[in-house]
């Protein structure tokens, strides 16, 4: 690392999000500012309201399908891997393996080069691009499932239960609660990876995004809208909505449905207990522990960032292994149990107090 | 065990009481002995095992991954077993994708094309007593553990394995199991063999899946399972019909407790006063003495309310139990015949060693209240209008001085019975009323019945003491309320060093709904001015905080906390979102009523 330069000169964390001073602009800010770096389209990282924003072309899309076309004052489209000089700041986007469009950003200054991960998962996905490993000088990861009692395993065998749950109630529908952006598409393909050619019911929040992914040349299968089916039609479907619609009226139009979730955070069953799901799924879009510690370790970076999630355990891990380590904390991506997209909520229409 | 993990998993889940019983009595009727009855025992908390205690798992998980990790974890799932299931290190290769292909940098800290990948497991322990986890390809953890499942141990297999294992050997055992287990396995044997499974299945519902499969009524069982046994091969072979109901052989055996609901005010309406007689509720403990000979043996026990046979804590009183029945009754600690509060009681509670000096100043002592049997005629199918005349009868011939009849309240209307509980000492508790914690009423038609049957039986109990106090401390909950801020301590206005502030004087992790917790949830999570752990510091100053009201059975006098003060049984019971927090009560209210009731009889030591 150049002995001449501190990281916090070139990224400064602020309760607004982190900050590039020498670049004039921040990244995934929680507050509306001047210009914006997004690291992917999830609401607690893409807001409204600044005045210029870059991001990549899905992210951008993502971004005026859920807010509009006047989100911004301005936007400017990267490709992953292209290289932007912003004042005395180079920055490169690099795939985050997250959601479509996800991106780590790579700032560099004087001859060290810092990566905000964003959220990142590397594990594969067939909708979006693989993450792509950058090495460092320090490296900013998210901690969402940052324990070690998280290991999301084998997303295949997940969706396995469900086909075998599916098959063993032939008379009852499954419903999926699953992001909008990102798990529910995520879902759905690896459900048509696994054989199944019946149609997918849609949620009527689901459909926008996942049309979107649709045309950026994601195979999804037959899909159909909820709202246009009659009730025995449903008997036996597989259904996607939003989490939150599992427990509202929305739900009983099916034919006493099994309630399912999927997420990183049934691996817990006390999660999966209060939300009253009946079959948890455990697929996630966030690196487990084994893939945070893997990633961090393989960035090269001797400083680590801890950002929104279980930045203690992380931290800790990291100085063990005599890493410069500090959570950072920014206001504004989730409290803890909250994360993982659920504010995602807003953008259904429903509320974010989608609480645990 | 596979198949019993699968039925704990899918229990857990299972949110319905007829989805419940349909996985159990499937789960019976497919699963040959012993093994089910070793699962009926463990959903019915029948199995104990002396030396599979918390701190022998949590040395084991120590061992084997980073303390402070395991803290964390243990911290954010809200149960230890769950925890070590989870965190427990697989002993095969683990792998995982080769999405992590470094980049070459730039003009960074680039090394070059190079495929470095990290060497060393990211394990928390640096030198890990076990195979390391990563390797190179595809994540494969599933299918090889797959090829461990010959190793896997039987239910029966455990619980025997358990049972004969000495304290030294069970920690290496306990973790060869879980080397082959998989993480349901894992956590399926971890609440085994700690006792406390948490399914969401009462003993009753277990039993009552058991009777299914003989189409039989549950009760029938129930009178049975004193005399029962794990694995209960001879309780399958009558339910399936290829044998005679089995016949119990102990001479003094545990029979279930009848129990009552709390009366609300809204109850008396549709109840008749002349349906029912009324009776003093003692601040003791409840038991069961029983006593009786069969082939020759004779047996006296003295049961906990939950069948502990509590025997060998009360000496004293095993000379009195020359008798051939069962009765009911409170055992209670009676000085110069005065019964002493439940403080003194509390004494004489949970001792190692029971001392002729502790017997001596603590003496115990019988009140009772029912007859269940008499002599070896089983009573309790009988009105209790008449097992109670027949209770009488057999306390004067016994005419044993540790051995009393709790008496009956005169009442004709509620507001006579009412007025007695407002004031027992002169509705004929006297000088005995400090240990009087409320009124049972019990109809007059009504048989013995075992559990807790709505209607016969009513416990109407003294109102509690309140106290507003304020919101200090808030620390994460355990079982399902993991990951909600749902123990709260609480403080009240006193004066130090000539400032005001508030000093803790209790804890309290009950008596709120679910829509309260979540409300109290939220205001920690916004109102958090410094955390410790799982505990949060919450805001608490004379105009911004959360004021609790807060119900309390009793205080006494305590040099443990910094109050000098300790609440008994103490519960929220309102949310005072409309008090500012400088309007709460003062430690001075509390002292007042250490002159009172509350503190009755407090020990002097």
């Amino acid at each position: 690392m150049p002995a001449n330069i501190r990281p916090e000169d070139i990224l400064m964390p602020t309760p607004a999000g982190v900050c590039c001073k020498p670049g004039g602009f921040y990244i995934d800010p929680t507050r509306p500012v001047e210009k914006a770096l997004i690291t992917h389209g999830h609401s607690d990282h893409a807001r409204a309201g600044h005045g210029a924003v870059m991001a990549t072309q899905e992210t951008l899309d993502l971004m005026r399908l859920r807010y509009g076309e006047n989100f911004a004052g301005t936007t400017q489209a990267v490709s992953y891997g292209e290289t932007v000089t912003l004042g005395g700041a180079r920055v490169t986007f690099h795939p985050a393996g997250h959601v479509l469009g996800s991106a780590q950003i790579a700032v560099e200054c004087n001859g060290l080069r810092i990566v905000a991960a964003g959220d990142y998962k590397d594990v594969g996905d067939p909708t979006c691009a693989p993450f792509e490993l950058v090495q460092c000088d320090v490296f900013i990861t998210e901690a969402t499932f940052g324990l070690p009692v998280f290991r999301h395993g084998d997303p295949d065998g997940e969706i396995g239960k469900l086909l075998h749950s599916a098959a063993l109630f032939p008379d009852r529908a499954h419903l999926i609660g699953a992001y909008s952006l990102g798990k529910a598409q995520r879902v759905i393909a690896l459900i048509r990876k696994a054989g199944y050619d019946q149609p997918i019911y849609l949620h009527g929040a689901m459909e926008t995004i996942t049309r979107y992914y649709e045309r950026r040349g994601i195979a999804l299968g037959e899909l159909r809208a909820v709202r246009d089916a009659k009730k025995d039609e449903l008997a036996g479907a597989i259904a996607i909505c939003p989490p939150s619609a599992l427990q509202e009226v929305w739900s009983r139009r099916f034919p006493d449905p099994v309630s399912s979730f999927a997420s990183g955070w049934m691996r817990v069953r006390a999660r999966a207990r209060q939300r009253g799901v009946e079959l948890p799924l455990v697929i996630s879009d966030h690196s487990d522990w084994d893939g945070l510690t893997a990633t961090i370790a393989a960035t090269g970076a001797p400083e680590i960032w801890v950002t929104h999630g279980q930045e203690d355990a992380l931290v800790h891990w990291c100085r063990q292994r005599g890493l410069k380590a500090r959570p950072l904390d920014i206001v504004g991506y989730g409290d803890e149990d909250e994360s993982d997209g659920v504010t995602d909520g807003k953008v259904d229409g429903k509320s974010a107090g989608d609480t645990p | 065990m596979k198949r019993f993990a699968e039925l704990l998993d899918r229990l857990s889940y299972e949110p319905g009481r007829n989805n419940k019983l349909r996985l159990m009595t499937d789960y019976f009727r497919h699963t040959p002995d012993p093994d089910r009855g070793y699962a009926l025992a463990a959903l019915t908390g029948a199995l104990s095992f002396q030396f599979a205690k918390p701190n022998v798992l949590r040395t084991l998980i120590t061992e084997r991954t980073d303390p402070v990790l395991f803290g964390l974890s243990r911290d954010y799932v809200g149960d230890t077993s769950e925890t070590i299931a989870l965190m427990w290190p697989a002993p095969l290769p683990r792998t995982r994708s080769a999405a992590l292909t470094p980049r070459s940098g730039g003009e960074g800290s680039g090394v070059g094309g190079e495929p470095v990948l990290f060497e060393t497991p990211p394990t928390p322990n640096p030198s890990p007593p076990f195979a390391p986890r990563m390797g190179g390809g595809e994540r494969t953890e599933r299918s090889a553990n797959a090829k461990l499942d010959t190793s896997v141990p039987s239910l029966a297999d455990v619980v025997a394995t358990i049972s004969t294992l000495g304290k030294a050997q069970l920690p290496a055992q306990l973790a060869r199991w879980l080397d082959a287990l998989d993480e349901t396995g894992r956590w399926a044997l971890l609440k085994l063999v700690t006792g406390a499974l948490r399914v969401g299945v009462s003993a009753r519902l277990a039993k009552t899946a058991a009777a299914a499969l003989g189409d039989k009524d549950v009760q029938e069982i129930e009178l049975l399972w004193p005399g029962l046994a794990p694995p209960y091969t001879e309780l399958f072979a009558w339910l399936e019909g290829r044998s005679e109901k089995p016949s119990s052989s102990d001479p003094a055996p545990f029979r279930p407790a009848m129990l009552a609901h709390a009366v609300e005010e809204t109850d008396f309406s549709a109840l008749d006063p002349a349906d029912y007689l009324a009776e003093w509720k003692w601040d003791g403990i409840r038991v069961q003495a029983s006593a009786g000979t069969h082939g020759g043996r004779r047996q006296c026990r003295l049961y906990s309310r939950t069948g502990e046979d509590i025997s060998r804590s009360f000496p004293d009183l095993l000379d009195s139990l020359r008798f051939e029945g069962s009765i009911d009754g409170e055992l209670l600690v009676v000085r110069e015949g005065r019964v002493q509060s439940f403080n003194v009681l509390q004494q004489r509670l949970n001792r190692k060693t029971v001392t002729p000096k502790l017997t001596a100043e603590f003496p115990a002592h019988l009140r009772v209240y029912d007859l269940l049997v008499d002599g070896t005629e089983d009573l309790r199918e009988r009105p209790f209008a008449e097992r109670r005349a027949r209770l009488e009868a057999f306390i004067e011939r016994r005419n044993d001085p540790r051995i009393d009849i709790s008496p009956l309240i005169p009442f004709a209307t509620w507001d006579e019975l009412a007025a007695a509980r407002a004031d027992p000492a002169a509705a004929g508790a006297r000088e005995d009323a400090d240990a009087v914690e409320g009124l049972m009423l019990k109809r007059r038609d009504a048989p013995y019945v075992p559990g807790r049957p709505k209607g016969p039986w009513w416990k109407w109990k003294r109102d509690p003491f309140t106290v507003d106090a304020v919101l200090m401390y808030a620390q994460r909950g355990s079982g399902k309320r993991s990951s909600f801020y749902s123990d709260y301590t609480f403080g009240v206005w006193t004066v130090n060093d000539g400032e005001e502030v508030l000093v803790p004087v209790g804890k309290a992790y009950f008596g709120f709904t679910d829509e309260e917790l979540l409300e109290i949830d939220r205001f920690v999570r916004c109102n958090t001015v410094e955390r410790f752990g799982p505990v949060r510091e919450v805001v608490h100053e004379r105009n911004r905080g959360l004021v609790l009201e807060v119900a309390f059975e009793g205080l006494q006098r305590s040099s443990r906390h910094k109050s000098g003060l300790a609440m008994r049984f103490p519960r929220i019971s309102r949310l005072r979102w409309d008090k500012p927090p400088g309007e709460a009560d003062r430690l001075e209210t509390l002292e007042a009523l250490l002159d009172t009731r509350a503190a009755s009889a407090v020990p002097n030591r």
